[in-house]
């Protein structure tokens, strides 16, 4: 299927790019409707592959590329469920999409992250399987999961381990505070720091960089380099399922679901 | 380096320019999420902002409460 258009996602096959643009308001925030359309996505790259070279995943939402998790959905879905059902079914959730990361990240195509704006949480783990990550300047990425008394849980702290280094990541995790782009690119997170605005583009020009090269080299080279951190992705879901189930958490989301604070996405 | 008189006006300018407000309406004590009528979302683009302009970085948890210009301009000062 070389082109798709769903209610969260969509994507196209055009000159060797596939780009899969996210465009579910208020800011992409990842439910059981996006999980199941990248699951359409993830399943549908295998043959989109051999003709292609590159793929990029963007926002076409002003407000940011992902703000991560659908807490609300979360909350929700939990009310009314004793906790072990309900821990039951994230876990059944975080497998699900640790399926889709890990197909992005292991993926032969080389892999960019077009991102703009709130780029949280799961929104950051979504940008982190991939390759490259080119940032508008107003992008900030932040783990806030630990005010929610939990840990990130679509695989961002093994990756953000393997690409930028533990104490990069003790930051970002313990503190909870966010990074503006020039500062991840200071850490290495970050390939590019573009005008505001410019992302696509600049993610573009460079797919189109990567299409003058031997694809079968290309994929390769990122095999070699850039290993899927299986033991502990597994890892994490099992302390995330194990955190999901104390007091803190429930209080923590609905203090997060019901708050008329200004400030929610502040940690 | 910008004296805090200087940091507090410049705030104030680009927190006009931003949001589309005019200069005049905005006082150092005014409570900018009100006045700007900005929510958490806006909030973080203009800490982006202030963070490029000053060429500061704000961890998000030293702004937790702070609501107004003045204030503001202090945590920003004392970074600069």
């Amino acid at each position: 299927m070389n082109q798709f258009k769903g209610r969260a996602l969509s994507w196209e096959l055009k000159n060797g790019v596939i780009e899969l643009a996210l465009h579910r308001e208020p800011c992409n925030e990842i439910g059981s409707s996006t999980l199941a359309e990248l699951e359409k996505f993830a399943s549908a790259l295998a043959d989109l592959e051999p003709n292609a070279h590159a793929l990029i995943l963007y926002s076409t939402l002003k407000s940011g590329f992902c703000a991560g998790a659908d807490l609300r959905e979360l909350y929700h879905g939990a009310q009314g469920m004793d906790k072990q059902s309900a821990a039951r079914g994230v876990r059944e959730f975080l497998e699900r999409i640790h399926k889709v990361m890990n197909a992005i990240d292991g993926s032969p195509l080389t892999t960019i992250a077009a991102v703009n704006g709130v780029t949280f949480g799961g929104g950051f783990e979504l940008a982190l399987v991939c390759d490259l990550i080119v940032a508008d300047k107003m992008a900030r990425f932040c783990f806030p999961e630990l005010r929610l008394g939990l840990i990130p849980g679509f695989g961002g702290i093994p990756r953000l381990k393997r690409d930028s280094g533990n104490a990069v990541v003790r930051d970002l995790l313990l503190t909870g505070r966010s990074f503006n782009a020039t500062k991840a690119q200071q850490v290495g997170l970050v390939s590019q720091v573009v005008a505001e605005g410019e992302s696509l583009r600049a993610a573009r020009g460079t797919a189109a960089q990567l299409g003058k090269f031997d694809r079968a080299t290309s994929a390769v080279a990122k095999k070699f380099i850039k290993p899927i951190p299986y033991e502990e992705l597994q890892q994490e879901i099992d302390i995330f399922c194990e955190l999901f189930t104390q007091p803190a958490v429930e209080a923590g989301l609905k203090k997060f679901v019901e708050s008329k604070d200004a400030q929610p996405y502040l940690p | 380096m910008a004296d805090s008189k200087q940091t507090l006006d410049e705030i104030l300018n680009l927190a006009a320019a931003q949001f589309k407000v005019p200069r005049e309406k905005l006082t150092p004590d005014d409570d900018f999420f009100k006045t700007l009528g900005i929510d958490s979302l806006q909030a973080l683009d203009l800490l982006t902002r202030l963070e490029h302009h000053f060429n500061v970085e704000l961890p998000d948890y030293e702004l937790q409460g702070v609501s107004d210009f003045r204030t503001l301009a202090g945590r920003i000062q004392s970074r600069l």
